[in-house]
């Protein structure tokens, strides 16, 4: 059994092509610009089985051509380990692509057998700098580095992904640090650089808590562009 | 028999019999590659069309209707010759004497020509006054006819929109063949045609088909004296590229000058005329730019064309619609794409001439269309929101490889197969009738069988569906009586002569019967089934609105409890249809497709169990109700997909908006995306998709400042019109549907 937040039917922003996502419940993050609060706990949403939740996805695999598939997101799936690797696993027997949308923090004998029944990673890199990952995102650096060293060592294909906020991580430098962070992975296929959004702040409101980032301003989606030109992809 | 004007074309059965499809697959040329070839337009083509939006801005502002002939009654040789720009046009032919002024057609009914000229400020003349005094129109033959019952029925809305006082359109003549064969040739067939009828035995229908026939060569006549006011000569076969759209072109204009028909579609064009492009291209008479210049000159007489109509028709089809319906691609049957670059020339109109919804260019989609061609037309919807699709994979098992789809949905063979046009019927108001025990809340009239109102304190499914059914069988028996009545009327007394010249002698008949409310009526269902629906009742013990407590599954999140109940409705009025005879041995057929008239028809509907509020409008076609689709986009898809094409073969209309960012990261993303969900969707056999892509706040911006969007272009329900021409509260229920958004 696992919880789920919501099944969205079409995702065309988390992995390639036209993607099934399934938002997992619960997280052990606290990111200051998260934008879905409402998969933090872990005992939110609603219990499924994978092969519900399976059945449902398969229902549009006409969609997803040769590109797409599911994506698993959240919250943190791999607080789920078994749930995703029967998900997964039911996916792989069918041939349905799978992605998993990950912050890298958790790692265990479980999450590693998720890897097995995984074709590709979207790892959140978020900070490049262990003060401001100890700040603004509740754990150290170290833990999303390992998991990337870890799919080195499995060639796991992975997208880095972090969110742009001006005034935190809107420089050349920050992403010069994270070229550095990447270099010497030649898994890492794609880096996509995605402009801090605030229209989350009404999910805040309605739980009626702070949105910790509100301090901040939205990212202009053309500087988050801009900086992405940046990036320097490892060589393989 | 053999043509001069044939040379370089192959196969011989063509030639010896009226075979147009013979001639295309014999001669035309595949093309799988992509759009880098087409041309932009010329400075000639520019300075046509500035001319045009000039005159197109100046219809706006003279309130829709830039002028009206009121003395002449419209038809092919009644106007004198009329022009955009004389000498630099490449293309001739318009309906009237001017640009953009309206002729006058009281065929359908005196006092809809009357009332439409009053609505905008013109008086009909006393000479067409006079003149039809001693005329019988379809609409007085129909309403000789019409039984209480029938009146009633339409008074209150349960069938609304019948072609009753209109041309019933949705008949497509098979213009290609006036380039093929010359009007000569198609004038000495029906000659023998009508020979032979004269042969066997004199019956009613042999009559009637005898007079028929002399009507069609009556007006083939006049379509060779219509051109050669022009100063052409179309007695024989086209000889280019240039007299081919020109003598096709002659036979539609001709059509629209004899009929204003509610539809008035082209066919299926594009890759004809691609042969006749294609020979000149080879033999160095003509350029690529040259081509895309004469489809540019056609294209824009096409957006010319413009019929008069009367207020209460535009709430029905808002915009001002022509249905000028081009269908382009598809498979042929010998597995060869129809696809040439004629195709590709055609839709790159939008780009050389802006955004428009005429004509109505439907991509027949198949999942073995080159890829090229696949992502030219996504880049096209994304760019211009302005052509639709519909699944030819599953309609040319039905139909081959040289069907069109008239008006929306209606697919039929081009020059052999026809239809009757009967609108459609209100399916939650049907449900408040039988609750109420045939009693109609909003009219006060009493019709259908009578019977107690509905009593239970809470409505239990299968006592409530036992009643529809017996309101349903009723109304389906009376509605085919209806529409005998009316066919009856429109054949003896406004039948499409040069429309029907152009068919087959012997055509197929199709009835098409439509359904309004789909959504509606589901989820009303569906709420009865598993939630709680309890009646609130008038002081006269009507029911008058409903309290409905708890969940229940909604059509459009692709839910079998629900959509199943969607399914069987279908199924359920399609069989039942098939019970009442029809005119002429029509096949009976079923659309699930509203136009705009969504609107009017939640207008004229009672609260229902649902929980939509007595007035508000329902979802068009076969949509899922406005932003109770909440699974995303996929699996609002997949519950129009489940409906069953087998018993709505008139077609099953499903209109998709979707904010670009929602689509993929940028444009080529979003294109392969695109790809991506039309091939998913058709795939499960889904019938026809409408495709937007846009914010809703654009179309919010431009309800606040329509003159800031003069040429915004979306696609509503089968067709695409202007958003400005809609009417104030048909542009608000666009903006209040489902706009799938990124998460």
């Amino acid at each position: 059994m696992g919880r789920i937040h919501s099944i969205q039917s079409l995702g065309t922003v988390d992995g390639p092509g036209v993607r099934c996502v399934v938002f997992c419940q619960g997280c052990p993050l606290r990111c200051g610009y998260c934008h879905n609060p409402d998969t933090w706990d872990p005992a939110a949403g609603r219990e499924v089985t994978a092969e519900e939740v399976f059945r449902q996805a398969a229902r549009f695999r006409p969609y997803f051509g040769t590109e797409g598939g599911i994506t698993l997101s959240g919250g943190e799936p791999l607080l789920q380990p078994a749930f995703v690797r029967e998900l997964f696993s039911r996916c792989k027997e069918a041939g349905i692509h799978t992605a998993l949308d990950t912050s890298g923090a958790l790692w265990n004998e479980e999450v590693e057998a998720v890897l097995a029944v995984t074709d590709l990673v979207l790892l959140d890199l978020k900070m490049t700098n262990d003060a401001d990952y100890r700040q603004h995102i509740g754990c150290s650096l170290e833990k999303p580095l390992f998991f990337l060293e870890k799919l080195r060592e499995k060639g796991i294909p992975c997208w880095i992904r972090q969110v742009i906020v001006p005034g935190v991580n809107d420089t050349e430098e920050n992403v010069e640090a994270l070229n550095r962070l990447i270099a010497g992975h030649p898994q890492v296929k794609r880096v996509q650089l995605l402009p801090f959004k605030k229209i989350c702040k009404t999910k805040y409101d309605q739980m009626g808590i702070p949105f910790p980032f509100d301090r901040y301003s939205h990212c202009p989606p053309e500087r988050a562009k801009e900086l992405e030109k940046a990036v320097r992809l490892p060589s393989v | 028999m053999e043509m001069m004007q044939w040379q370089g074309f192959k196969g011989e059965n063509w030639k010896e019999t009226i075979d147009v499809r013979d001639f295309i697959q014999q001669n035309y040329t595949p093309y799988e590659g992509d759009g880098s070839f087409l041309a932009g337009p010329t400075p000639r083509t520019e300075g046509l069309m500035k001319r045009l939006n000039t005159l197109l801005q100046m219809e706006k502002e003279f309130g829709g209707v830039l002028d009206i002939d009121t003395t002449t009654v419209s038809s092919l040789t009644s106007y004198a010759p009329g022009y955009l720009d004389k000498d630099k046009e490449l293309i001739v032919g318009l309906q009237t004497n001017r640009p953009l002024k309206r002729g006058v057609n009281p065929f359908g009914g005196i006092r809809m020509a009357r009332q439409a000229c009053e609505a905008y400020g013109y008086k009909l003349s006393d000479k067409i006054e006079d003149e039809f005094q001693f005329r019988t129109t379809h609409n007085d033959g129909v309403f000789r006819v019409y039984t209480k019952e029938m009146r009633a029925a339409r008074k209150a809305g349960v069938i609304t929109g019948l072609p009753d006082a209109y041309g019933r359109g949705r008949i497509i003549g098979d213009y290609r063949r006036v380039a093929l064969y010359g009007v000569d040739r198609l004038i000495a067939e029906k000659q023998k045609d009508k020979a032979r009828i004269g042969e066997g035995l004199m019956n009613v229908d042999t009559i009637r088909q005898s007079e028929e026939l002399f009507q069609q060569i009556n007006f083939l006549g006049k379509l060779k004296e219509m051109a050669a006011m022009y100063g052409i000569d179309i007695s024989q076969p086209a000889d280019t590229a240039r007299e081919a759209i020109q003598w096709l072109y002659f036979g539609y204009l001709a059509a629209n000058k004899e009929q204003n028909g509610a539809a008035m579609s082209l066919g299926r064009t594009s890759t004809f005329l691609d042969i006749y492009i294609q020979r000149d291209l080879e033999r160095g008479t003509l350029t690529e730019e040259g081509a895309q210049e004469l489809m540019d000159d056609f294209v824009m007489k096409l957006r010319m064309a413009r019929h008069l109509r009367t207020p209460e028709y535009n709430e029905l089809f808002g915009g001002d619609p022509m249905w000028i319906t081009e269908s382009v691609g598809g498979m042929g049957e010998d597995g060869r794409p129809m696809v040439t670059k004629n195709s590709f020339r055609v839709l790159n109109t939008l780009y050389n001439l802006g955004p428009a919804p005429e004509p109505n260019l439907t991509v027949l989609w198949s999942e073995k269309l080159p890829v090229p061609f696949k992502e030219f037309c996504a880049k096209l919807s994304i760019d211009t929101d302005s052509i639709q699709y519909e699944n030819d994979d599953l309609m040319r098992p039905t139909y081959g490889d040289d069907y069109g789809i008239a008006c929306c949905v209606s697919a039929m063979q081009i020059g052999k197969q026809m239809q009757f046009f009967g609108a459609r019927c209100n399916l939650p108001k049907l449900l408040l009738l039988a609750l109420n025990g045939g009693h109609d809340q909003l009219s006060g009239l009493n019709l259908g069988p009578q019977m107690e109102v509905c009593g239970e304190e809470v409505l239990d499914y299968d006592k409530v569906m036992e009643r529809f059914v017996t309101y349903r069988d009723w109304l389906c028996n009376l509605y085919v009586n209806t529409m005998n009545v009316i066919h009856y009327m429109h054949d003896k007394y406004a039948y499409e002569k040069i429309q029907m010249a152009l068919h087959d002698t012997d055509v197929h008949r199709f009835m098409a019967f439509g359904v309004a409310g789909l959504s509606v009526i589901a989820d009303s269902l569906s709420a009865i089934k598993y939630a709680k629906v309890k009646p609130i009742r008038d002081d006269q013990g009507y029911i008058c609105d409903f309290e409905t407590v708890g969940e229940f599954p909604k059509y459009g999140n692709d839910d079998d409890r629900v959509d199943q109940i969607a399914r069987e409705m279908l199924e359920g009025v399609s069989a039942q249809l098939k019970k009442t005879p029809t005119y002429r041995d029509a096949e009976h057929t079923l659309s699930v497709l509203t136009i705009t008239s969504n609107v009017m028809y939640g207008k004229k509907t009672g609260s229902t169990p649902d929980g939509r509020k007595k007035g508000e409008p329902f979802a068009p076609g076969a949509n899922p109700m406005h932003n109770r689709d909440q699974s995303g986009a996929l699996a609002s898809l997949n519950s129009v997909a489940k409906m069953p094409y087998d018993c709505c073969r008139d077609g099953i209309s499903n209109t998709f908006s979707i904010v670009p960012e929602a689509l993929g990261g940028d444009d080529s993303e979003r294109v392969t995306n695109l790809v991506a969900i039309l091939d998913g969707y058709f795939h499960q056999m889904a019938h026809h998709v409408n495709i937007n892509v846009l914010n809703r706040e654009k179309l919010m911006d431009a309800y606040e400042n329509p003159d800031k969007y003069p040429n915004l272009t979306i696609r509503v329900s089968g067709y695409a019109v202007n958003f400005c021409k809609l009417s104030r509260e048909q542009q608000r229920e666009v903006i209040s549907r489902t706009f799938h958004e990124a998460v």
